[in-house]
Formats: structure tokens, sequence, C-alpha cells
């Protein structure tokens, strides 16, 4: 497989072109967050529904942007919709891990096959690696999604 | 042999001289057309730079010995052929920065906060690179004067129908001569003096036009000029700022340090003269003479060819483009190659310019995506990014066509 065809593998293409929870939600009782990839002018925006035992009971994605960061964008919305806070926590984790992102602070973890296993779709997103400058593309949704989520926390 | 015939035949012979052109992307022959963000060189100007480094290399303007005087006049001699190269009265009113950024802050910083305040407005264009926006925008929150906005109109032109209202009781009209997102050359002939005539000042942002066709600053009428040496064969790490000395006289300086004083106590200091005024620290002296081997370069083959040269190129590009790709390709800007430079902002249909210029990576072409530092001009657009192809004296009918078969690719590759 080519860096090419491993950057764009068919699931990516899938979810650019079907975008999963694509929309808006009112705010409040939603929350709103914002991202900018400043490079390349994409905005991804994040609107969320936390309710009382800390479950995204709703997540919308808004925005423009390329076929890594739209692509990332819906596969991160379908991995932590109807789950806890924490549970997207802790697949941003694993996520950032894949994208060679290590936690403020702390050492990077590769991540196991079987924290791979887990991510999912997103597993797909592995390609973009190779690409430094996509790797932003990639990772704006779940800043964004982390804005979001301290956000309705605060 | 026709005339077009023999340009065509002289450029054809001028990729060997760069060397990074003879290299290879992913296995594929590098296509470089991204020279709208920064050019190439050619061995001409790496080979100047290292003589330079290896036989007269001192620091300029305070040795007593024979190779700071070298330096020193090679430095000089720099300043003398760049301001001949762009019709500049006096050799002193070019003054060496660290690039067009910096000339255009020199300028917002030094006259715009000593002329500007409250009740005053200038007119800037929302064409205009961040460069000539935010310089304006960080003097405009201190000073608290305004800024007026001329828009886009039609077919990637501005729009000048309110330009006698926007300029009324303006102090100054700071505007690119050609803009790097669509080309659109501007009409500097009309703008000018109609900005003279209101009363205001002109700084051109020349960026794009300098390395692309003839510059004379005085027929120009400007007040300052400002562009950059990494754009026009030149090493990056220089910039040029020209202004009218009887302006430059009165204006404060910029940066403080070494080599901008005539003297220093602990109760203060009295500036240099100019240029020395505005060239604090040890200035760029070998991207200098980079600088000025770079315009023996372009002088050689002559900018009027340059310019001939990149008009067939751009039509021959509009046309190819458009029958490779046909509905599936918008390409923003003047539709007339003669009113723009060779700068084309490409949007392919269901393809985000991200990924086009992915793909293109792919097959070694080099193209930009994104905003282009022009988030103002996108947004009057419409767009969020484009893929932007820029083309320079080193590119060909081969290039384009390359170009054209890469975008065939990445519309085929993403198509739903």
């Amino acid at each position: 497989m080519s860096d090419i065809e491993d950057l764009y593998r068919e699931i990516i293409l899938d979810h650019y072109r079907s975008p999963r929870n694509a929309g808006e939600l009112e705010t409040p009782p939603a929350t709103k967050a914002e991202g900018f990839n400043p490079l390349c002018g994409d905005e991804i925006v994040v609107y969320l529904i936390l309710d009382d035992a800390g479950i995204i009971t709703d997540l919308k994605v808004g925005g423009q942007g390329c076929s890594i960061s739209q692509s990332s964008a819906s596969m991160m919305s379908a991995a932590v919709k109807g789950k806890t806070v924490e549970h997207a926590r802790e697949v941003m984790k694993t996520f950032k891990g894949l994208m060679s992102i290590a936690e403020t602070g702390a050492e990077l973890t590769e991540p196991t096959p079987d924290e791979i296993r887990k991510l999912g779709d997103l597993a797909a997103l592995r390609g973009v690696v190779k690409f430094p400058t996509r790797i932003k593309c990639a990772t704006l949704s779940w800043n964004t999604l982390d804005e979001a989520l301290n956000e309705a926390q605060a | 042999m026709t005339a077009t015939a023999t340009t065509a035949t002289t450029f054809a012979a001028l990729k060997k001289d760069f060397p990074i052109l003879q290299t290879q992307r992913h296995g594929k022959p590098l296509t470089f057309l991204d020279s709208a963000a920064s050019s190439q060189r050619p061995t001409q100007v790496l080979d100047a730079m290292n003589l330079a480094y290896t036989t007269a290399y001192a620091n300029v303007h305070r040795g007593v010995y024979g190779l700071a005087e070298a330096a020193t006049n090679a430095y000089e001699t720099a300043r003398l052929k760049t301001a001949r190269f762009i019709g500049a009265p006096d050799s002193s009113e070019v003054i060496f920065t660290k690039n067009a950024t910096e000339a255009l802050n020199l300028v917002a910083y030094s006259w715009g906060r000593t002329n500007l305040g409250p009740g005053d407005a200038i007119v800037l264009t929302t064409m205009e690179h961040h460069a000539n926006i935010v310089p304006w925008q960080m003097a405009a929150a201190e000073k608290g004067f305004e800024i007026r906005w001329i828009h886009l109109g039609q077919d990637g032109q501005l729009d000048l129908s309110t330009l006698d209202r926007l300029l009324d009781g303006a102090k100054m009209l700071s505007i690119t001569s050609m803009s790097n997102v669509l080309g659109t050359i501007n009409p500097l002939e009309h703008l000018i003096p109609a900005a003279h005539a209101a009363g205001a000042l002109v700084c051109v942002d020349a960026c794009q036009s300098v390395p692309h066709m003839p510059t004379n600053v005085a027929d120009m009428g400007a007040d300052f000029v400002a562009f950059s040496g990494h754009k026009m064969l030149g090493p990056s790490g220089i910039g040029v700022l020209w202004g009218r000395m009887e302006l430059l006289e009165a204006m404060p300086p910029f940066l403080g340090g070494g080599g901008m004083i005539s003297n220093v106590t602990i109760e203060g200091f009295m500036p240099d003269a100019v240029p020395s005024k505005f060239e604090a620290g040890t200035p760029p002296i070998v991207e200098a003479v980079g600088l000025a081997a770079a315009i023996d370069y372009l002088e050689a083959i002559g900018m009027e060819n340059i310019r001939q040269h990149e008009i067939e190129l751009t039509a021959y590009a509009l046309r190819k483009l458009r029958e490779e790709l046909g509905d599936n390709v918008t390409i923003h800007g003047p539709s007339e190659p003669a009113q723009r430079g060779g700068v084309l902002s490409i949007e392919l249909k269901d393809v985000h310019a991200h990924d086009v210029s992915q793909i293109l990576d792919s097959h070694g072409v080099a193209v930009r995506p994104g905003h282009h530092c022009a988030k103002p001009l996108m947004k009057e657009m419409g767009v969020n990014a484009t893929a932007r192809a820029s083309f320079y004296l080193y590119n060909d009918t081969n290039d384009v066509d390359t170009l054209a078969a890469a975008l065939s690719d990445a519309h085929s590759f993403f198509a739903i």
C-alpha cells in the first residue's frame, strides 16, 4: 500500500463523504466550542450535551475542512456520543498516542494493539502520522471536543 | 524564429541553473509551483554567497581592516544595485530589512504611530496579505485611528466605485501591487494619483510584482514600497523598504541598537542618518550579496521578458486546466492573463485544497493549500481554502501539463 493509499483509506473517504452527527445543537442547553487550524483555515465546531451522570447524551459537529479533519471529526463523534466523559478522554488519549502526541507533561506512550483495536474506525487514521502537517487536521476535532468537555464541566 | 519562440528557448534553458529543480520528490521530478510563497535560487546566487562567506566576510560599517572594508563595499554595492533595479532616485532610500513583513511593520510603526491618531483614517484593501493588515491593526489599536476597506468586486478586481469617499480625509493608502491569492494586478497608475489628490500617502506591498515585472518606484509615484528578497531568487532573511527621503528623514527609528545611532549617552541617543537609522544591529550582509546576484541574474534575462513568459504560461495554464478538468475546476482571479500575475488559486470540485495538495505532492508537484495569509480576502471570495499554483521564470508548459494530470488524478481519487 502506498503512503497516499494508507493516508486515504476507504473508511476515511466514507466518513468524509457521509459525515456522522453533522449539524448543530441549540446553545444552551448544548455547550459549543470552536477550533481552528491557522495553517489551512479549517474550522470545527463541536456541540454537546452532558447529563448529570457525565454521559455525552448528544453531540453534533459543524465546520468545514479537508478529508482528514472532517473524517476524524465524524469518527470522533461516533466514538464518544452516548459515552461517558471518562471514556471520551480515554479514547482521546489513545488517539493522540496514535498521532505521536503525548499528554501534556507526560512521555509519549504508543498505544497497544489492543487499545488500537478499541479505537475502531479511528485506527484507520494511523497513516496520517507519516504526514506530519496533517496531524493537526486529524487532531483538530479532538482538541475542540476537549475544550467543549472542559466548558461543559466548568 | 519568432520573438515568442526565442523567449521560450531562453526560458527552457534556465532550469539547469537551479540545483533544487534537478531533484526528485517521491521518485518523481520536482515540479515546483510555489514561487509566490518563496522562489528557488540559481547557482549564481548560491555561489556569490559562498564566495562572500569564504573570501570577503566581516561585519560591516565598523572595522578599518581590509576585510571589513570589502564586506562593507559588497553590502553597499548591493544597496546601489537594488536602488537601480527599482528606479530609486537615491540609493540611501533603500533600507534593508529582515523581510517585507518587517518593512511594512517599519512603516506602520514609525510613520503610522507618529502621524496617525484619533479622527484619522487609513485605507486598506481586503485583498491584502496579513502583513499589510495586522501591523496597521496593531497601530490602530494603540492610536485609535480608523481603517477603511476597499472591497473585492467582479472578476477578482477591487471595487473602486466608492474610492473617492474612502480616500476623503484619509492619510494613507496601503495596498498590494499584485494579489498573492488572485494574481490581480491593481491599477496603481490610477490609485496612486487619486490617493495623492486626496492628500493621502501611498505604501505599496510589491512582494508579488517586483520579482515578476519591471518596477520603477519613481514612475510609480508611491511613497513607500516594500518587497522581499526570497521571492526574487535571492536568499531568505532580506527584505527591502524603499521610501521617499523626506519622509524617511522625518520618521523616528523603528528598532534600536548598534549601527543606527550617531551618538549615545546615558541621557539618550541621536539617530544616524537614513538608511542607517533604520538598520539596527548586524544587517543581512551576505543576504544582500545574494540579493545583488539575484538582481544580476534577473536583469540578464530582462524583466520585460520574464513578464511576457509568465503571461504566456498563465494563458496556457488557464486553457489547459479548463480542457483537462472542465467544470470540475474553478480558478479564481481575473480571466484575462495580461491583467494578472502567474498565481492560480485553484478549487477542485468536491476536493478540499489540503487533499488536492497532498495528492499533488505524491506526483512531485509542490503547490500551497490554505488561506495564503489573506483570510479577509478568502472570506469575501466565500472560500475556506484554495490550492495555489504559482509560476516563475523557471517554470514551463511541461510543469503545467504535470499539474493538470495530477489535478485530474486528485479529482478521480476523491470523486464520489
